[in-house]
Order: structure tokens, then sequence, then C-alpha cells
């Protein structure tokens, strides 16, 4: 098979991780997930940077799972760069050809060419030290880049940068992460990073997969709290019966399905309704709920409701306009009433 | 080596002092323990260590305490006031130092002599007979530095001879010349023969003719600041005393 | 900006307040302690007879000898104790505790022990030595070859604690950065490692120099004293204390001049640089 095939089999006291991983040609796979997860030990595994107890590297056919990092032909970015600090930026890219005994004139030829086409054509002679966050990321692609990997590792590369910055090297890094041939895998913890970047997503916590799907499948349908958080989706456990959809022995009014068993009932907090009292409207569950905390995003603004005061096990967030918040007169530990659009929930098998 | 074993035990001697003082509180003749300090040529050591025993133990609740070292060096902290009260030196020209500033009491007097030697390692690879042995070519010779009296005393030996060496090495002092020869890294060294009878054969010493030229004269004197007069001049009693020779001429000394 | 210019603009406000006297009184007393020695020198000195003393060919061949065995020293130091700091910085291996006790041991050994040591292993009968003149008939002894390996002895560890402590401080991970981009580990070590420890290497260097031109007892020792051949500028002092101080001094006062020299000389150029 070509293109990237491993599982990955790491132990660390306290530390277990254990992820099959595949990536096509020219495909890139985000993994992502929260702190601790595991993406970066996983990443580094595949970069052979720390030892692995078990499973397969697999690049283009070739077994690598015993190969030290520097015959794995691997180019890999780092969340704070890590440019070499004595070398200007043409001498970092020009490292890796050099390495591979391309000679001094030739590497640093190649070299210009990527800085060129990162947009530093400029900044040939610059030290690290004298480049912003931004540049130096895109040499640091650049030089990951110009050793013609057939694995592009990604760990964290938007994350030391600052709003603006982020938006720039993320446009080029979707414009270098769509003209590279090989595979690609994205370590990273932002959303918006794997749905604008991945192709596919593969969720890590606790050093495993617990969901893997194209972005758009992940955003609309999270299997686990953590995901839901991220895509900003109210997730529930639920039953189905091949009609209904049951919470405990209750039926929820409004939502239909033909599934049996166990179901995620998924429905995004703009889809619950508020209102002073039990309101009409389209079907769905309705309840009185407490409010345990209002938080300004933006011009919208979050309402949490108390867990296990309506048909949910767990609290609901809503999202409602400020004006509805004045209206309403809503804040923390007043009560009020809610209702989810059915018609607006997601509801797949667990 | 023997010099850092030496400070060791040294060391180890005041502590068992301290250690002693304490102890014998109501052993007391009137609180006055008195203590005589020394300070005498390091080529001294055995000898004048055994010769404070005897002085010990013929003198109630006094205690001996020596500091060994380079004539000169001792010297040099008399004349900056060290608390001393005799002084033994390897050689007239030290003494004169200390007698010039006025810190004798009284005309300093040679108690022993010592003379040159060849010491050659046991096994003796360069088949040293003589004095003329030491100029050949690719015999290794060590020699004290002109500067400390055994060099001096070398030169004049050698000069007396007619025998002209290059040695490999001026070494700081008589031990270190006698270290060379015993690890074999020397061939052959000038010492004296107290310090080929010291090293309780792991050399061997040649007796040379040349070496009644430079014979090296060991003078002794109590000090004019002695805190403890009386005990210095006793001491100095007990060094020109038939015993005093007899525990010398036991380590190669020889008698004035 | 200028360093004065930032100073002045940085002294009004004095945001932590007066350095208290806690820690300025032992810090003046301290630096009285090291500097007042070398005051005692400077004041004794035979200022008049200093010029015709220090052209003498002994004192000159003395302070050359010094010298060049120190650099040598430094050299061999660095070719030998980089690699040793690195192993100990980057390579795990049992007993890794013990030998980085074990290379500190010429630090606490008192040089003359030292020098024993090495007569012992490297004399003419000793365990290595032995079969060096055998062989290839070399013989360390009373050789600058020995003044060199003497003043290595004990001032080698100088510099393999500072490249072991710069190797610790600098980030492994740009050595990982290298290995992904294809850099075998000699090559990570020259291209990478070696240029981002190199202010630790310099000041080491520096360190184990200056220890290197003072060293007396292994040299005395293990190589002897011989005028322009082994007599490095602390054995020419000890010896002219024995009969002529006053020489002692002006000798310790060219060697004080020589090192103070190249010691701010090399800080302005390498080490103060970092």
């Amino acid at each position: 098979m070509s293109g990237l095939d491993a599982r990955l089999v790491v132990d660390r006291p306290g530390f277990h991780l254990d992820l099959a991983l595949t990536a096509a040609p020219g495909e890139t796979v985000a993994l992502l997930g929260p702190n601790g997860a595991g993406k970066t030990t996983a990443l580094r595994a595949l970069a052979g940077l720390v030892a692995t107890r078990g499973g397969h590297v697999r690049v283009d056919g070739a077994e690598l799972g015993a190969v030290p990092s520097d015959r794995r032909r691997i180019g890999m970015v780092f969340q704070d760069y890590l440019l070499f600090p004595h070398l200007s930026a043409v001498d970092n890219v020009a490292f890796g050809p050099r390495c591979r005994g391309v000679r001094r004139a030739a590497a640093r030829r190649e070299a210009a060419d990527w800085l060129e086409r990162v947009g530093l054509a400029g900044y040939a002679a610059a030290r690290p030290r004298a480049l912003s966050g931004g540049q130096a990321q895109r040499v640091a692609l650049a030089r990951a880049l110009a050793v013609r990997p057939g694995l592009l590792l990604l760990d964290e590369p938007l994350a030391a940068l600052d709003a603006h910055t982020r938006l720039e090297v993320r446009a080029t890094l979707r414009r270098h992460l769509a003209g590279f041939a090989g595979a690609a895998v994205l370590v990273t913890h932002d959303p918006v990073d794997a749905l604008a970047l991945a192709d596919r997503i593969v969720v890590v916590e606790d050093g495993r997969s617990v969901q893997e799907g194209a972005p758009a499948e992940v955003a609309r349908r999270p299997r686990t709290p953590y995901v839901a958080r991220l895509v900003g989706l109210n997730l529930h456990r639920a039953r189905a019966d091949g009609r209904a959809v049951t919470l405990g022995d209750r039926p929820l009014p409004g939502m239909a399905t033909s599934l049996r068993g166990e179901v995620f009932l998924a429905f995004s907090p703009s889809s619950v309704r508020l209102d002073r009292s039990a309101p009409g409207g389209p079907p769905g569950p309705r309840w009185r709920a407490t409010i345990d905390a209002v938080e300004s995003r933006g011009d919208r603004v979050r309402v949490l409701l108390g867990g296990a005061s309506g048909p949910f096990a767990h609290a609901v967030a809503a999202e409602v306009t400020a004006a509805a918040v004045a209206e309403l007169g809503l804040a923390e530990g007043g009560e009020v009433w809610a209702a989810v659009i059915g018609e607006h929930a997601q509801v797949y098998p667990a | 080596m023997k010099r850092i074993l030496g400070s060791v035990v040294a060391v180890l001697a005041l502590f068992s002092t301290a250690a002693a003082c304490g102890d014998s509180g109501d052993d007391a003749r009137g609180g006055s323990a008195r203590t005589l300090t020394v300070f005498a040529a390091a080529s001294l050591t055995e000898t004048f260590t055994a010769l404070g025993k005897t002085f010990e133990a013929s003198h109630d609740g006094v205690q001996v305490r020596f500091n060994f070292g380079g004539s000169s060096t001792l010297a040099q902290q008399i004349d900056q006031g060290a608390p001393a009260d005799v002084f033994a030196a390897a050689s007239p020209a030290t003494m004169k130092t200390v007698t010039d500033a006025g810190g004798a009491a009284g005309e300093p007097r040679v108690f022993a002599r010592n003379r040159l030697v060849i010491a050659v390692p046991k096994d003796d690879p360069g088949k040293v007979g003589d004095l003329d042995d030491l100029a050949r070519s690719g015999l290794k010779v060590v020699l004290c530095a002109e500067q400390v009296p055994c060099g001096a005393a070398a030169k004049t030996a050698l000069a007396e001879g007619g025998v002209k060496v290059t040695p490999v090495s001026r070494e700081q002092d008589v031990k270190a010349v006698l270290t060379k020869v015993r690890l074999g890294e020397a061939d052959a060294g000038l010492v004296y023969r107290t310090d080929v009878q010291a090293s309780g054969g792991q050399v061997k010493g040649i007796a040379f003719p040349e070496a009644a030229k430079a014979i090296n004269d060991y003078p002794i004197a109590a000090l004019a600041k002695a805190p403890q007069s009386g005990l210095a001049k006793e001491f100095v009693e007990l060094i020109l005393s038939a015993q005093g020779r007899g525990t010398l001429t036991r380590a190669g000394f020889e008698q004035p | 900006m200028t360093r004065t210019a930032r100073r002045a603009a940085r002294t009004p406000d004095r945001p932590l307040g007066r350095a208290p006297w806690v820690l300025v009184a032992p810090a003046l007393t301290g630096l009285a302690f090291l500097v007042l020695p070398l005051l005692g020198l400077l004041v004794r000195a035979p200022w008049s007879t200093l010029g015709t003393r220090l052209l003498e060919p002994a004192v000159l061949e003395a302070l050359r000898l010094s010298l060049t065995t120190a650099t040598l020293a430094t050299a061999l130091s660095l070719l030998l104790g980089v690699p040793l700091a690195w192993l100990l910085a980057r390579v795990p291996f049992p007993g890794a505790r013990l030998v980085r006790a074990l290379v500190t041991v010429p630090l606490v050994l008192p040089p003359v022990v030292g020098g024993v040591a090495l007569l012992l292993v490297l004399g003419r009968r000793g365990l290595a030595g032995r079969w060096l003149d055998l062989w290839f008939g070399i013989t360390l002894p009373f050789t600058t070859a020995g003044v060199v390996l003497a003043a290595t002895f004990v001032a080698m560890p100088f510099l393999v604690i500072s490249v072991e402590g710069a190797l610790r401080a600098a980030d492994p991970r740009y050595e990982e950065a290298a290995a992904t981009l294809g850099a075998d580990r000699w090559t990570v070590f020259r291209r990478v490692t070696l240029p981002l420890v190199a202010p630790g290497v310099a000041a080491g260097a520096v360190l184990c120099w200056a220890r290197a031109l003072g060293e007396f007892g292994a040299t005395i020792t293990f190589a002897g004293n011989f005028p322009g051949r082994t007599q490095t500028m602390p054995l020419a002092v000890y010896l002219a204390l024995e009969t002529d101080p006053q020489a002692a001094i002006v000798l310790s006062l060219v060697l004080l001049a020589v090192s103070v020299l190249v010691l701010v000389l090399l800080r302005d150029r390498w080490v103060g640089a970092g």
C-alpha cells in the first residue's frame, strides 16, 4: 500500500498509546485531541523519535519501524519552529539537502527556491532570531519540504502564532499541503485547524482513537463529549426503538428515527429556544430549567442550563441574542423554559 | 605521597593531642601543660619524631609539636614570626638567614651531617658503579634543583669529581628525587644516605668518594623568641646528647 | 543603544530598590579576599629591577613553555573532553553517575597525587607506559609532552563540566529536528550540537587553559623540572621562592599579567558575547 500505514504502540509509566493510522498519498490526516492524549507522542513515534513497543510504520510500502529518524525521509514541522539559531534561513532550509549529499551551492539554490515558494525570497540571509513567528514557521515548512519527504509531520504548527499570523500561515500550509504528493499527518488541538487543513480527522483521547472521519462528519456527529465541546454541539446518549428516541423511559417528543438501540443525540446551542412561559412552536422536548451560567460570545450569549433538570442527564448549552437575554431577564440562578427544535437534532448510532 | 601521609598523621596527632588535653583535666600539674614547638627539616622527620617521644617521656605534661618542611620555607616562617621554640635546619645557609635576623638564642650547633649517595632502583637497570657513570648518555639522572640544599651539595660533589651530568629533571626536594628513582622513572639520582636508609630497601645506595667534599651540616638552635625557652634549650641538649646521636646515627646520619 | 545609555535610562526608577547590605557586605569582603593578595604581590614587587629580571632568558623560556603547554593541554582537553561531555549528557548508559563522579576526581585529588598516579600508569615502568617504552621507545616523564599530559589531567574536568552543563541546558529537540532532516548523529553533533553549545565550550576552554597555566603539583611530579623542557612558570616560581623570593614575585606577576590579558581578550571576544 502506498502512503502511510502505521500502528503505533508506545508504553510509558502511566501512559499507553495504541493507535492505528493510515494516510493515502496526498491525503492530510489530522490528529485532534486534548493535551496529553498522545497526539504528539504518536507523531514522534512516526518520526522515530520515541521508541515503540510494537506495531509497524510503513511508508509507501517500506517498513520503517526499525529505521533511525535520519533515514526515514520524513519532513517534520514543530510548534516552536526549532530553526537552528546559528544558521541563516537559507542554510536552515539547505540543511536537509546537504545531509542527503547535495553540494553546498546546489543545496543553497534549492533552498532559495523553497524560500521563494513560501513567500520569503528576501529573507535568505536572515537569522531565525530576526524572523517573526509566522516567517519562522514558513521557513520551517520550507525546511521540512526541502528534503522531499514521503511523509510530512506537522506538530501543532500554528499553536505558537497569534491570531492574525495564524490565518496567513494556515493559508500557506493549506496551499503546500494541497500540492504535497505524500501523506501528511497534522497534530492539533484546534478544531478549526483540523477542519481547514485535513482531509480526514482522527480524534485521539487517552492514547487511542475515539472517532475518525471526514471533517464535516466529525463536526456534525461528534462521538465524545470532548469532540462535541470542540465543535460546539450538545451531545447526549439516548435509546431508539425504531420510531422514537427515548431518554430514560420517556420518549422525546418531536424526534423520530428508524434506528434501534443506543444512539447519540446532537444539537447545536442555537437550536435551543428559551422562553418565559412554556413555549409552543415546533415539536421537540421542552422543560423548565435553572440557569447555571450566562457568558457573552461575541454578538451571541451562551446560556448554560443546569444538568438533570429536564429530560437530559447533563447540562445543555443554549445560544441566544443579547436582546433575548435582556428581554427574558436571564441571570445565573434564574429559571426559564427551554425547548429543543427536534428537527435540528442529529440522531446517529452510538 | 609521603608528605600527604605526613600531614594526615600530623592532623590526627593534633586531634589526639586535643583529646588528651581534654581528658587530662584533673591529671593537671596546676594546669601547666606545656607545648614545645620544633621546626625541623623534612629529612629529620623519623629521627626527631622518635626523639620527641623520648623528650615527652622525660618531661611530664610536655607536648612536643613538630613542623617538618623544607628548611628555607621554615626559615621564612620563623622570620615572619611563627611561634617556634627550636629550629633544626638541613643547611647552615638557611640557619644563617635566621641568625642574621637575630632569631636564634645563642650560636647554632651542628648536630648531624649527611652525605650524598647515588640512589638507583633495586634492579639497577643502568648498571651504575660510580659518579662517572652518571655522565653516560642515555642514563636518566635526576638531581635536586640547585636552589635547595641537596642540589647545592650535588653540584659541589659533581664539580669535585669533574663529572658533567645533564639531568632529565631538577627536582624540588630530595624526596622527589627518591620517588623518581624508586618508581624506576630515573636510573639514578643523588640523595642523602639517610633517605636511602629510610626507604626500607626500595632503592639501593652507592657511596662515592667525592661525597666527602659535599657534606651537609645540620645546625640546630633554640630561638630568641621561643615561648618555652627553657624547654627549647633542654630539647637541643637532648639532640646533642649521646642518646640523640645514637638515634641519628642509626638513621644514617654522621657525627660532626 | 549602548550599555551605558540603557543603564542610565534604567537607574532612576530602580524597580527592585537598593542592593541590600546583607548581600553587598559579604560580596565586597569576598572580592577583597580575592584581590588583596594580588595587591600584596604588586606592593612587594621589586619594581626597580623588574625590567632586567623580566628579560632574563630563563624567565622568557619558562613563560614560553607555560603558554605552549597550557594551550596544547587545552587543545587536547577539547579533543577528548568535548566528546566525553557529550557522552555524559546525551547517551544514557549504566554507571553514568559513577563515571560523572570519576571525571571530577582530578578536581579533588591533590595534584601531586595526580602526578604520582600518572607516573604509575604512564611512567617508564607504569602499567601502560611500560609498553609505550617497549614498543615505541616513548617515555613521557621528563618531557614537554609529559607537562602537557599532567596539565590536561588536572584541567580537563573544568572543560568537561562546563560543556556538559551547556549540553544539558541546550534544547535536545534541535538535535531531533536535525535527525528528521536526515542528519546522522555525527552530523548532528558537528553542525547543530557544537554550534549551539559553543559559548559553553569557549568558557570551558578558557577555564581549562587558566587551570593548565597555573598547574604545579602534577607537573613537577610527573614531568619533573628542567629549564626549557619541563620547567613551567609555576615551577620556576616555586624554586625561586627557595632562594630568591623577589624573583618569585616577579615571575608570579608575569604569569598573572599574561593570564589576565588573555582571559580579558577572550572574554570580550567569545564568552561575553552570550
